[in-house]
């Protein structure tokens, strides 16, 4: 094969991969800090609140860093599809960033504010809860497609708004929630911990019934949905997927109900990658749905080998000081643990 | 009512970009000092150095939250406002931007755990490892954005073809024309900006009697480093015009609001005052002196420079906001210089601490960076229209396919969640600084790591803060 036909038919498809990687580490890492400020109102204590902010206090700057990495990854990579995507779904992009705005800057005013407190706890929670939703109305709008001509965003401002993109801005809140309650069985103890255990014993079953209905209801909207999933041969290679997140779900009530400390957060991880692989089999090779594929979208060869190169290179660098940080700052946050 | 998507989307992009700029303006030189003041407390075991630098990590810690909010909403405004810029030059100013995020952002965002959290649960070596690796995170970041925009203002290494932009040489990319200039001129300005507003809470200290030996070392810190990079960055800002003027003569010209070079008349002169009238092509009610604008940019007594009117209009920058926002860095460049040069002296002759009526003003110059880099940065930006990217795209042309509405309704939202963000972040720093330098237990792990780093809790941090205030 010509090298450089080889090359263009490979970059994009690493790229792709690479980017999905960025946006699986940014749903499971800010999924748990954005899941613990869904949870926040249902703290019962002033104390509960502080341990549960603890517990991601040290980590929610770098784990916000992957949805830099994804946005920025896709202009890197992929410049004509971010230049697509991003006008498509405008408003909720930056309902979003906004939302993220309130949740972060809370985390340090709430430290320093006394009587305005509550306030804070308020676009905390308010903040968090938005940004996930928002995030799932993002993943639905992207899925069901975006109606694009001559290289470029050819909708209107609200095309994303339909009932199937806010379905799924309500799974994204029960995942994450599922997520953040998982986190704090394993990071906090007392109280805190056992309501979040019987958070996630709620949210188990809620994010299951989600991730089936959308299971459904995709392939039911969308034909070419239907096609990748339901006929012959793909259907005997995908089959597994389902079962095993069945069978790994019921693996997580099973821990949660014996009192397992740290393996329910490792399960939900695990539930979370098998239905993000379903969303990328559903997909690929496109990355604007249903038309522009990862080879049309791609920024020029050099661009994609530059960046690589650099890749390689830092992403080993970066995971191992992240790793180093987490590791550090392990263990558990007991009551009356303060923040900084 | 119809809303124009081009002008709103400049209006949000001067919004949110200048907004966001102010935080890592701040914090850039912040780091810095702080990890410089964890370096003296190691060297010199004077507490004095640990208080100063807990007291202001607690304000790095506000603003750069801040920072990094406003930050992420501008990595996805290129794609969101400006779709089209995203397309036609993704290829060149993508990469910069993923290696901000890979080499820069996960380092200072990762060791900031380190910096916010690790007081009393790392040894002092590694807390003073992870500061000095977030201040250098903060630097990087600055390169590779500094990059990118040098890139906009002075395109190289790249090829257009279709229209679209092609990278053909990464370092002349990286390196173009006016980078180094603008890195220098940046990079220093955080450091002033810093420094001013560390002068001047010291300067509130020591005016109120508060703090002793702390405040006064704040002081002399500041002044020392105003003394000599406020001079500096005149040198640095000159030469950096030098640049604007080979590369960028229309920016040069309009920042000078100089419209043309009258036949028989020798050397373009300053204009020192004038209401630029960019209908008629004049300034009204100039004020100028005779000669001074060649000696400054072409360095000889009757060198003459591109007036605006040899520039189609469509192809000018607008005037007033480069002129006014020019003169308004400059003055406060020469400001500057006298404080650290007169404060400096004060010093010398041991007389700073007591001079009041010196003192009393200074508490309040903390913003003067900050207008400084706000104003820089219009002059620059503005003065870089009707381009995008020089020679290669027009803003006008740069626009997402949004409707104006969309972005109406989006601006309003970003002003009235910025407004309320700001107005916090200003008031609770406010009450930092009100409260001051705290006594803090310190049990730091001389060495080896502890076990249950979590588990040893802040309570003394946490104590300090929420006592009243002196």
């Amino acid at each position: 094969m010509d090298l450089s036909v080889g090359m263009t038919w490979y970059l994009p498809v690493i790229w792709s991969l690479l980017l999905a990687v960025a946006i699986a580490m940014y749903v499971v890492l800010d999924g748990f800090d954005l899941g613990m400020g869904i949870l926040f109102p249902f703290a019962k204590s002033d104390v509960e609140k502080d341990q549960m902010m603890s517990s991601v206090a040290p980590f929610w700057d770098g784990n916000e860093t992957w949805l830099v990495l994804g946005g920025g990854g896709l202009f890197v990579a992929f410049p004509l599809a971010y230049s697509i995507v991003m006008p498509a779904l405008y408003l909720p992009v930056i309902f979003m960033l906004l939302a993220l705005v309130f949740r972060g800057v809370a985390f340090e005013f709430r430290h320093v504010a006394d009587t305005s407190r509550f306030l804070w706890n308020i676009a905390f929670a308010g903040g968090s809860t938005l940004a996930a939703f928002f995030q799932g109305v993002l993943l639905g709008g992207f899925v069901q497609g975006i109606k694009v001509e001559n290289n470029a965003f050819a909708g209107g401002p609200l095309d994303w708004a339909t009932p199937f993109a806010f379905f799924c801005g309500f799974g994204v809140v029960a995942g994450y929630g599922l997520i953040g309650a998982v986190w704090l069985v394993m990071k906090t103890e007392g109280a805190a911990a056992r309501h979040a255990r019987a958070h996630a014993k709620l949210l188990l079953p809620a994010v299951l019934i989600f991730m089936g209905v959308v299971s459904l209801w995709t392939p039911i909207a969308f034909p070419r949905i239907a096609d990748r999933w339901f006929t012959t041969p793909n259907l005997f290679y995908l089959a597994p997927i389902p079962l095993v997140t069945l069978l790994l779900a019921w693996f997580v009530w099973r821990w949660l109900n014996e009192g397992r400390e740290n393996r329910p957060f490792f399960g939900v991880i695990g539930l979370f990658l098998l239905g993000y692989l379903g969303i990328g089999i559903s997909i690929f090779p496109n990355l604007v749905p249903p038309s522009l594929t990862v080879w049309q979208t791609a920024a020029a060869p050099a661009s994609q080998i530059f960046m690589l190169i650099g890749t390689v290179f830092m992403l080993p660098i970066v995971l191992g000081y992240i790793a180093f940080v987490y590791w550090l700052f392990r263990g558990k946050v007991r009551e009356g643990e303060g923040y900084h | 009512m119809e809303f124009d998507p081009v002008f709103l989307a400049r209006i949000q992009f001067a919004f949110t970009i200048s907004f966001h700029v102010i935080f890592p303006g701040f914090t850039i030189g912040l780091a810095a000092y702080i990890a410089t003041l964890e370096v003296l407390w190691i060297a010199t075991g004077a507490e004095r150095y640990h208080r100063i630098a807990r007291f202001f990590t607690k304000i790095f810690a506000v603003s750069f939250a801040m920072g990094v909010v406003s930050g992420i909403v501008l990595s996805y405004q290129f794609g969101t406002n400006w779709s089209h810029f995203s397309h036609v030059v993704g290829n060149v100013i993508g990469p910069l931007i993923g290696y901000e995020v890979l080499t820069a952002f996960f380092l200072e965002a990762t060791f900031l755990g380190i910096m916010l959290f690790g007081w009393n649960k790392v040894p002092r070596g590694l807390h003073v490892f992870a500061c000095i690796m977030v201040a250098f995170g903060t630097t990087l970041s600055a390169f590779w954005i500094l990059s990118a925009n040098s890139w906009m203002q002075t395109p190289a290494g790249h090829e257009v073809i279709n229209g679209i932009a092609h990278p053909v040489d990464w370092l002349a990319i990286i390196f173009n024309p006016s980078f180094p200039y603008r890195f220098a001129h940046m990079v220093t300005a955080c450091y002033l900006t810093t420094a001013f507003v560390v002068l001047a809470v010291g300067a509130r200290y020591v005016y109120q009697g508060r703090y002793g030996e702390d405040a006064r070392t704040m002081m002399r810190m500041a002044l020392g480093l105003i003394a000599i990079l406020a001079p500096l960055q005149a040198y640095i800002g000159d030469s950096h015009g030098l640049n604007t003027l080979e590369h960028q003569p229309a920016k040069i010209a309009a920042l000078e609001a100089h419209w043309e070079n009258e036949p028989g008349e020798k050397g373009v002169p300053l204009v020192l005052f004038a209401i630029p009238n960019e209908a008629a092509e004049r300034n009204d009610y100039q004020i100028a002196i005779p000669h001074l604008g060649s000696l400054l940019l072409t360095h000889s007594w009757d060198g003459t420079f591109p007036g605006l009117k040899e520039y189609a209009p469509n192809d000018r920058p607008p005037v007033a906001i480069p002129f006014f926002a020019f003169r308004v860095m400059v003055g406060i460049g020469v400001t500057m210089i006298a404080i650290g040069w007169f404060g400096a002296w004060l010093l010398w002759r041991r007389r700073l601490f007591e001079t009041d009526w010196f003192l009393a003003p200074l508490q309040h110059v903390w913003p003067l960076g900050f207008i400084a880099i706000l104003s820089g940065w219009f002059v620059t930006e503005v003065g870089r229209q009707p381009w995008v990217a020089t020679g290669i795209l027009r803003t006008v042309d740069a626009i997402s396919p949004v409707s104006g509405w969309a972005v109406a309704t989006t601006l309003a939202l970003f002003v009235l969640v910025y407004g309320i963000v700001f107005s916090g972040g200003i008031y609770y720093i406010n009450r930092l600084i009100a409260r001051g330098p705290q006594d803090v237990a310190i049990d730091t792990p001389e060495e080896g790591l502890p076990s249950r780093p979590i588990a040893s809790a802040h309570q003394a941090t946490r104590a300090a803060i929420n006592a009243p205030g002196e």
